[in-house]
């Protein structure tokens, strides 16, 4: 079967049919709810109202969706559609380490959940050699040190660093 | 001569802000991170904008540039090293230098390859650099006559091109715009006080953050992509020698060097265009115009400075209208609009009025970077080469711990996080099927000047034709129609060429099924019958009758 590359379109046929019917789905529901997320201001002109611009995304993404759904080369589902889709939802195993990683920084500290962060992950993606480890961890440290402790990005302390001993605790909500 | 000679002493003034060591840092961070992120594929310079924008914010507004500035303009250096060795481009870019780059390092040839890209992307990136210094001044003059409608008709027409460049994909592309411009428009509306698309969340109301947008759309969904996918076999050719002879082999093609430059600066002055057509182009006329074509593809050293120079010629054009105009022409410049945003500094006509000091230290940086970057390549390129080893899942974990520090030290917020892994997902999905991702960033970015211009132009026009009645807005407008009626033309041929192929080949399936069906069918009629009869004279009778 030859499923590569469309005629009309670019990129794989696989997917293109849910992914147009979903957006498309998602834009009409957001066209429907613009009389109710905006409001139309009597006096004012057609191009200062607080509606004129939404609109025009809106009824833009609906249209031209439909448009692109139209001109699709295969306009029924199929076997590639369900094992796209099944790969779209695997990915959601990483978006679950990822915020994961989010919620524990402000609990225990960017320092310790950013190492143990990288190990664990790189553990997970099948590289499990102590050099791979060793490497990943000294990574960790490397992106602590450099953002917070040189860079001094915005991450707050962490309530665990509120346990430590005076100078040893100011430090770390400073610099890790 | 009167504007060259003010230009020179703009130079002397601006020069001082580079002699400043923590701008000489960021060039030094800027252009070996730059070649570095460039080298490794699957990470790319779009990914390290990203990243590195929120930690930009704390640095002052010429350090925070210039350090993004070095990975925009070096990226692509870096990019020609894997491109070459291993026929796997390291930026977007850098795929047309596989074509004739990898059959040269097939035949031995890796280090002559290597050092051609590298005098070719020198020459492009400091052709590029000359064309906007001189193109300056007249900048300078022209960029105070664009008003608000000028503004608006530049923003439209950026938007219209990028939406066109996306060939057989243009109605996905407009639906993607479309899609930017309304989450432009998430927030409080600043002309009635109104909530727009807030859904009533307090963490709505200050709108969708851009840089939450790009760091899912590039770095999340790329490290998604790396996360999914499968480690390769990389097997490095060793290389031995100096990197200098490019230079001189670069000499011997003046021409070529120069066409495929001046195309890199014109297509990267275009909002929407970029490296991809002017380096099509820029092939096209060197394969078009050699001795010999048939070696084009195969290893050709005229194919290789095409390419190499005219991608290099897009970053420093690309600043024209990003400075001038404050459009920016494609995701990474868009990235750089933020990052001017967040310091109050807004690019346009007043920047060239009011702060022509800071425009000149920016092309000066653009200058020095090159010259760096050159220098620490013709050193470190043995030991650079080691960088493309790196596993792809072992880099997708790295984007991932990265891509924290970038969306988390915006506003520290939990909802930010979650909103980017969202568009991480959507661009993995994207990204997937092949679909455009820049026209989001893009349509985000125009949406807003385009409503705010609109606005504020609208109240000094009476009829609709008072839009375009000064001349500028005349030509943006024409230009505007111009590029609508080409792409509807090339639509109508497409699809002329289409119906010609369908007609032109079988309709006969290739199911086994129907294989199976059409060969009974085939065996049953008389010819067949015939047929089999005359082939069997050829081969010994069947002796089971006898």
């Amino acid at each position: 079967m030859n499923d590569d590359i469309g005629e009309s379109a670019r990129g794989p046929k696989r997917g293109q049919l849910p992914f147009a019917v979903g957006f498309l789905a998602v834009s009409a529901v957001l066209a429907a709810l613009l009389w109710d997320q905006t409001v139309w201001k009597d006096g004012k002109d057609l191009f200062s109202q607080a509606r004129f611009w939404p609109a025009v995304g809106v009824f833009g993404m609906v249209g031209f969706t439909a448009l692109h759904l139209w001109h699709l080369p295969r306009k029924r589902f199929a076997r590639p559609d369900r094992i796209e889709g099944r790969n779209w939802l695997f990915v959601l195993e990483f978006v679950g380490w990822f915020l994961a990683y989010v919620w524990l920084v402000p609990l225990i500290g960017y320092l310790p959940v950013t190492l143990a962060f990288a190990a664990a992950l790189t553990w997970r993606m099948g590289y499990r050699s102590p050099k791979m480890l060793g490497i990943s961890l000294l990574f960790g440290l490397a992106v602590v040190v450099l953002f917070k402790g040189f860079l001094q990005v915005r991450i707050p302390g962490a309530a665990l660093y509120e346990l430590l001993p005076g100078t040893l605790r100011n430090f770390f909500i400073l610099y890790l | 001569m009167e504007l060259l000679t003010e230009f020179l002493a703009q130079v002397q003034a601006s020069s001082g802000i580079l002699m400043r060591w923590d701008v000489g840092l960021a060039l030094l961070v800027g252009s070996v991170g730059g070649v570095l992120i460039g080298a490794i594929p699957g990470v790319g310079p779009a990914v390290a904008i990203a990243i590195l924008l929120p930690a930009t914010f704390s640095m002052d507004p010429i350090v925070g540039l210039t350090v993004l500035l070095g990975i925009y303009g070096s990226s692509m250096y870096g990019g020609s090293i894997p491109a070459i060795l291993i026929n796997t481009p390291g930026t977007a870019v850098n795929a047309l230098t596989t074509y004739d780059g990898f059959p040269m390092t097939t035949r031995g040839e890796a280090r002559r390859a290597l050092s051609l890209a590298y005098s070719s992307s020198f020459f492009g990136g400091i052709f590029s650099v000359f064309c906007l210094i001189l193109l300056a001044p007249v900048l300078a003059k022209i960029a105070p006559m664009f008003g608000s409608r000028e503004i608006f008709l530049a923003a439209l027409l950026g938007i219209i091109l990028v939406v066109t460049a996306h060939r057989r994909q243009a109605l996905i592309a407009a639906a993607m715009a479309c899609l930017g411009i309304w989450l432009s428009t998430i927030g409080l509306h600043p002309a009635t006080y109104s909530k727009r698309y807030t859904f009533d969340q307090a963490w709505l109301s200050s709108g969708v953050n851009l840089i939450v947008v790009v760091l899912g759309l590039f770095a999340l969904s790329q490290a998604f992509i790396l996360l999914m996918g499968d480690d390769e076999k990389i097997r490095l050719t060793k290389l031995k020698g100096s990197f200098f002879q490019g230079f001189r082999e670069l000499l011997r093609h003046p021409r070529v060097a120069g066409v495929s430059a001046s195309f890199g600066v014109v297509m990267g002055m275009i909002p929407g265009v970029g490296e991809f057509t002017a380096q099509f182009m820029s092939y096209t006329y060197a394969q078009k115009s050699s001795k010999r074509p048939e070696d084009f593809g195969h290893g050709s050293s005229e194919g290789l400075i095409a390419a190499e120079t005219a991608n290099n010629a897009v970053p420093g054009a690309a600043m024209i209208p990003l400075l001038a105009l404050g459009i920016p022409g494609e995701a990474l410049t868009a990235m750089m609009l933020s990052v001017f945003y967040v310091h109050n500094v807004t690019p346009g006509p007043q920047l060239f009025q009011n702060d022509m000091d800071f425009v000149v230290a920016l092309y000066l940086a653009l200058l020095i970077l090159n010259v760096l970057v050159v220098a620490f390549l013709l050193v470190a390129t043995n030991q650079l080469v080691k960088v493309v080893k790196i596993p792809n899942r072992f880099l997708g974990v790295a984007i991932l711990t990265l891509s924290f520090v970038g969306v988390y030290s915006l506003r520290n917020s939990f909802s930010d996080c979650l909103l980017a892994a969202g568009f991480g997902v959507f661009g993995y999905i994207l990204k997937r099927l092949d679909l455009p991702v820049v026209p989001i960033v893009l349509g985000m970015v125009l949406g807003n000047i385009m409503e705010v211009k609109l606005r504020s132009a609208m109240a000094r026009v009476k009829t609709p034709l008072d839009f375009i009645d000064r001349p500028i807005a005349a030509i943006l407008f024409a230009l505007i129609l111009l590029v609508l009626a080409l792409h509807v033309r090339r639509v109508i041929l497409d699809r002329k060429q289409r119906k010609a192929r369908a007609w032109s080949t079988s309709h006969a399936s290739t199911s086994f099924a129907a294989n199976l069906s059409r060969r009974r069918s085939f065996l049953l009629t008389e010819r067949g019958k015939r047929l089999r009869a005359k082939r069997s004279k050829f081969s010994r009778p069947s002796t089971d009758e006898s």
